[in-house]
């Protein structure tokens, strides 16, 4: 009961929103092939999954952000933890991940998209290297921010720097490590669009991009729907992942007991 | 084994901070069974002693010898306990007592029970499952004592370990350490700044103040154990305290 309540302020906006949407866009409103109305832009999208025309779009698309996504993860932890607990290794790369980290990696689309075909390779790369850089300094920050305490504590039990950095300093990463995969899936859909933008014969940014080509905008529209439904799940998912595995930051809400 | 060889031995240790002398020529031997606090202001080098004798910093002069050897580096047979609690918040309180053992799925069965036996020892039957946030001060420094005394230490180093809890835990804790310490009676050393704490506790107290830091006293405390929260309504504790008080004005003057 009480989570319908809940449900009920935003589903008013959404209702207020389409009202004014379907006013704006009737017959003495705006031409539809600027702005289609809810009602046309609703046929497109059932249309377009009727048909089947829609699911290899989203297919590819889908492939290339989790694939992307998953190497540029695994490899931006593994490098972080080698400039985190190596000295050596951070003097000699990380003055280029910080010039690198400032470099907007959309501009590389083009040039990758050259080296990589207009394929699934292109695209993967495009995702793995634009959600790389911030999952890598938030994983060199996270390392590099656990407690000298508990890593003194640790010592002073003699236990090992592999059992210190397994059980010290990567659980004390692990919201960070969390908040740039949060950043990261995000950026990896932006990456998997822009890439098919470019150049690509198949994905949902390849189905905007030919919809604008012949003006139809309800398919645009459609697209734009379809990948904010797509990011925000895969949002959803790594929040509620982020949830079950840094626990013990998670709201208990209930206080401590008193001395007894 | 103890007979000659003390089980710490500090002599002519010297620290210094890139700038900075904090201790210098500090000479002590403490005895099998002999609970030594070391009474100093804070921000002192009562830490940093500490830290040298634990072997997680070495010292700039002088040497640190445990049980007859050398300290190079943390070593099994000394527990410490610090200011902070220092649990770790993804453990359970009872993993965290067995971390000097590699939590539970690295401990022996006998060190997993014996774990157990401190959690109860220590005041906590009913807390083995709970997480660090769901700890009251006085009960994660509790589980700080239980991982202390894991491997069954010969020599105790204590860091303020109860500074932090208000005063009323912080009497009820140094009691719980009493009869931890009374149940296997072994050599101690308990940082602190507070005079009561350190008469409640010790055999034996050592001021240290100055810049850089040096022994400024070396004193008995004969009152008879166990000692209670009465025994600090007593005259002999009084006089004690008003001494001990009068050598720190006078050394920190």
């Amino acid at each position: 009961m009480r989570r319908l309540w809940n449900l009920l302020p935003p589903l008013v906006t959404l209702g207020l929103i389409l009202g004014a949407w379907h006013l704006a866009t009737g017959p003495t409103g705006l031409p539809s092939y600027l702005l289609p109305g809810p009602a046309q832009v609703g046929r497109a999208l059932w249309g377009g999954f009727a048909d089947g025309s829609f699911w290899p779009h989203i297919g590819f698309t889908l492939t290339s952000t989790l694939v992307g996504y998953a190497i540029g993860s695994v490899g931006a932890v593994l490098t972080g933890i080698c400039v985190a607990e190596s000295r050596l290794f951070e003097r000699f790369v990380y003055p280029y991940i910080v010039a690198i980290q400032a470099a907007p990696k959309v501009a590389l689309a083009p040039l990758i998209l050259v080296w990589f075909g207009f394929g699934l390779a292109s695209k993967v790369v495009l995702v793995a290297l634009i959600c790389f850089f911030p999952l890598l300094v938030n994983t060199i920050i996270g390392i590099r921010a656990a407690d000298r305490e508990l890593i003194e504590m640790a010592r002073s039990f003699s236990r090992s720097p592999v059992f210190i950095f397994l059980h010290v300093k990567l659980p004390a990463a692990a919201p960070a490590i969390l908040g740039g995969l949060q950043i990261g899936i995000v950026l990896a859909l932006i990456g998997a669009v822009v890439g098919e933008f470019v150049a690509s014969d198949r994905g949902v940014g390849y189905l905007i991009g030919s919809a604008t080509v012949n003006m139809n905008v309800s398919v645009m529209f459609a697209g734009v729907i379809i990948l904010s439904v797509i990011g925000m799940a895969g949002s959803s998912i790594v929040q509620a992942l982020q949830r079950r595995i840094i626990f013990w930051q998670a709201d208990r809400s209930a206080p401590p007991p008193s001395e007894t | 084994m103890s007979g000659q060889v003390p089980p710490l031995a500090v002599s002519g240790v010297g620290f210094a901070f890139p700038g900075r002398q904090v201790l210098a020529d500090v000479s002590f031997e403490v005895a099998a069974g002999e609970f030594v606090a070391i009474l100093g202001p804070s921000g002192g080098g009562k830490s940093t002693l500490l830290r040298l004798i634990a072997g997680l910093l070495p010292p700039s002069a002088g040497e640190v010898k445990v049980a007859g050897e050398r300290v190079r580096g943390p070593r099994r047979d000394v527990g410490m306990v610090f200011q902070k609690p220092t649990l770790l918040p993804w453990r359970t309180a009872l993993d965290n007592v067995l971390l000097p053992a590699g939590f539970r799925r690295g401990a022996s069965k006998a060190e997993v029970a014996r774990a157990e036996e401190l959690m109860v020892a220590v005041g906590l039957p009913d807390a083995a499952g709970l997480y660090p946030a769901e700890l009251s001060g006085g009960m994660a420094q509790r589980v700080g004592l239980a991982r202390m005394l894991l491997h069954d230490p010969d020599l105790l180093l204590l860091d303020e370990p109860f500074a932090a809890l208000d005063a009323m835990t912080r009497e009820r804790m140094a009691l719980v350490l009493q009869d931890l310490w009374l149940a296997r009676p072994r050599a101690a050393v308990f940082v602190t700044h507070s005079i009561p704490e350190a008469l409640l506790l010790a055999d034996r107290v050592l001021v240290l103040s100055g810049r850089p830091a040096r022994i400024q006293a070396d004193w008995r405390v004969e009152l008879p154990r166990p000692r209670l929260t009465e025994t600090m309504a007593g005259p002999e504790f009084n006089q004690l305290a008003l001494a001990l008080r009068r050598v720190f004005d006078e050394v920190a003057a």
